[in-house]
């Protein structure tokens, strides 16, 4: 294990998160903010409490949720393709280090990055909606699984995108949808028949019932449910890189 | 070749869209030596590099490096290789300190700022470590890049194409560390098509042509058997044509008939210079001025690519 490598990957991201740190903490904080000032406190005094929680309250774990995701994301993508924009990639794919060395410097400072604005942003919340963490372990294993499992899929993206368009597209045009649509502001109960059905494809929509029920015990599917869903994604990004690092797709010529 | 550090067999490569970059190419380099690779643009060179350095992956063959195979054990082989791309290619926003710093780790050595300031010191980029590499002109970048191959203390060194864009100044520079380098036992292999380059540099020569190497020789060697001189003679009066009588000695006319040139082989028993010139006064050609030229590697160059693809 050629751990002075996964260290100096793990530092060097680091570093640049620091170097970026308003465009990288406060601007989730300050977005995350909005919705709670608006949906948490402005509009969500007018309605009725879901499953015994308040709307306020409710809304927490999802918009956590949709940061981590979202940060996670760009996170681990920009890690792995600015090096291949700028050409530096050269240097990783020539030094002594496995796949699994490189995956874990990336994904590891991602999963990091995003473990820490969830501790940011969840602390931000309470100073406008009163909330409480019924299972601070499970939720904190949840934030952590998250984090690792979508920095992968981020570094996936980043490893896949040969332009900035891709690079943007993933988390705007398809994480940023299956978080609205995926119970991060109602119970996937309160909708009707047939689309009830649908969304129980989206995987997100296990991702924040799982997390909720963290919080609140409640939960639109089986906390056991939404960990095995969580579980196997992750395994499927783990085989797309293993794939990807046996083939040198899109990294080798 | 006793104990080569690099050493490579049977190495082919076909890119995806069916181009063949190279085609087996066997390729011994000698420890502690300056290898310098030359060929036109796109003859292989950076291919042959980039599978040395694990940048390409090869179709077929095999390469060890200081007794590791590259792919078997990468590890090993990788640890000892530097390499420093034709591309000018860096982290804008990272300091230069910062960035040799990376290096060293990515290449899994432990930390060593002592190693490094000397890294940064030869490179004259000690006063510059904690400027950000964006703020450094092209010259000092291509010294970042150098540094950076070298943080982790490789014996292997690749250069491709290392004084290309660089001003005359900083190409004396370079050559100068290489050869520091070479003092210090690292073997070092540089790509260049700039023959001045290979002339200066290197101990041995490979000429690389589509994929193929045409030729590996020492260099004095090299410049021995394919080198020509050449005398030219400034006359007092043009001539329409060679004088008769001298139907042996090839000789030409040129600048209008102004200069009479005749070559001959350097290494030869008599050059028969001394017989010709009294040739020439016998039959009362005068000549004002003379000069002798050796053909540079340049020309033998041209002249075995050209015959290469003819």
């Amino acid at each position: 294990m050629n751990l002075n490598a996964v260290r100096a990957i793990y530092a060097f991201e680091m570093h640049r998160w620091a170097r970026t740190i308003v465009q990288s903490v406060a601007a989730p904080v300050i977005t995350t903010s909005l919705y709670f000032i608006v949906f948490g406190a402005a509009i969500g005094s007018r309605m009725p409490s879901i499953g015994g929680v308040s709307y306020g309250a409710f809304i927490v774990p999802g918009l956590l949720m949709l940061s981590i995701l979202t940060e996670s994301i760009s996170n681990g993508s920009f890690g792995i393709y600015m090096p291949k924009f700028a050409g530096t990639i050269y240097e990783v794919l020539s030094a002594p280090v496995s796949a699994a060395e490189v995956v874990l410097g990336y994904v590891g400072a991602a999963a990091s990055k995003s473990v820490m604005l969830g501790l940011v942003i969840l602390a931000t919340a309470r100073i406008f909606v009163p909330y409480e963490i019924g299972h601070p372990f499970v939720a904190l294993a949840f934030l952590v699984l998250t984090s690792v499992t979508f920095s992968l899929f981020g570094f996936l993206t980043g490893i896949w995108a040969d332009g900035w368009e891709k690079l943007s597209i993933m988390p705007t045009l398809v994480i940023t949808p299956l978080t609205f649509l995926g119970g991060s502001f109602y119970s996937i109960d309160m909708l009707p028949g047939v689309w009830r059905q649908i969304a129980l494809v989206n995987p997100v929509v296990y991702l924040v019932s799982g997390f909720r029920w963290s919080f609140y015990g409640v939960s639109d599917v089986g906390v056991w449910v939404s960990l095995a869903a969580t579980l196997g994604f992750l395994a499927a990004c783990l085989a797309a890189v293993t794939w990807i690092f046996r083939t040198g797709w899109r990294l080798k010529t | 070749m006793p104990d080569p550090i690099i050493s490579i067999r049977g190495l082919s490569k076909t890119y995806a869209g069916g181009f063949q970059a190279l085609k087996t190419v066997d390729l011994d380099i000698e420890r502690g030596e300056i290898f310098a690779l030359l060929g036109p643009n796109g003859a292989g060179k950076t291919t042959l590099i980039g599978i040395v350095c694990g940048l390409v992956r090869m179709t077929a063959g095999s390469v060890v490096a200081d007794g590791h195979d590259i792919l078997k054990d990468f590890r090993a082989a990788r640890a000892k290789i530097g390499l420093v791309p034709q591309e000018i290619s860096t982290d804008s926003f990272e300091t230069v300190w910062d960035t040799v710093k990376f290096s060293r780790g990515l290449f899994g050595k432990p930390p060593n700022p002592a190693h490094l300031e000397k890294v940064l010191k030869d490179l004259s980029l000690w006063d510059k470590k904690s400027e950000k590499i964006q703020a450094l002109s092209g010259g000092m970048k291509r010294r970042v890049l150098i540094a950076k191959a070298l943080s982790h203390e490789p014996t292997i060194l690749f250069l491709d194409e290392p004084t290309a864009g660089v001003d005359v100044e900083l190409r004396r520079d370079m050559w100068e560390m290489v050869r520091g380098l070479r003092a210090n036992g690292v073997t070092i292999i540089l790509t260049t098509h700039y023959i001045e380059e290979a002339e200066e540099m290197a101990d041995r020569i490979g000429v690389i042509s589509r994929g193929e190497l045409i030729l590996v020789e020492d260099k004095a060697v090299l410049m021995r058997k394919l080198g020509k001189k050449q005398l030219t003679l400034h006359l007092q009066e043009p001539l329409a044509h060679v004088p008769a009588g001298l139907e042996d000695y090839q000789l030409e006319l040129a600048a209008d008939g102004a200069d009479l040139v005749y070559s001959f082989d350097a290494q030869a028993e008599s050059t028969g210079i001394a017989e010709l010139l009294k040739r020439l006064t016998e039959r009362g050609v005068d000549f004002k001025d003379l000069r002798t030229q050796e053909s540079s590697l340049e020309d033998i160059f041209v002249s075995l690519v050209q015959g290469a693809r003819a």
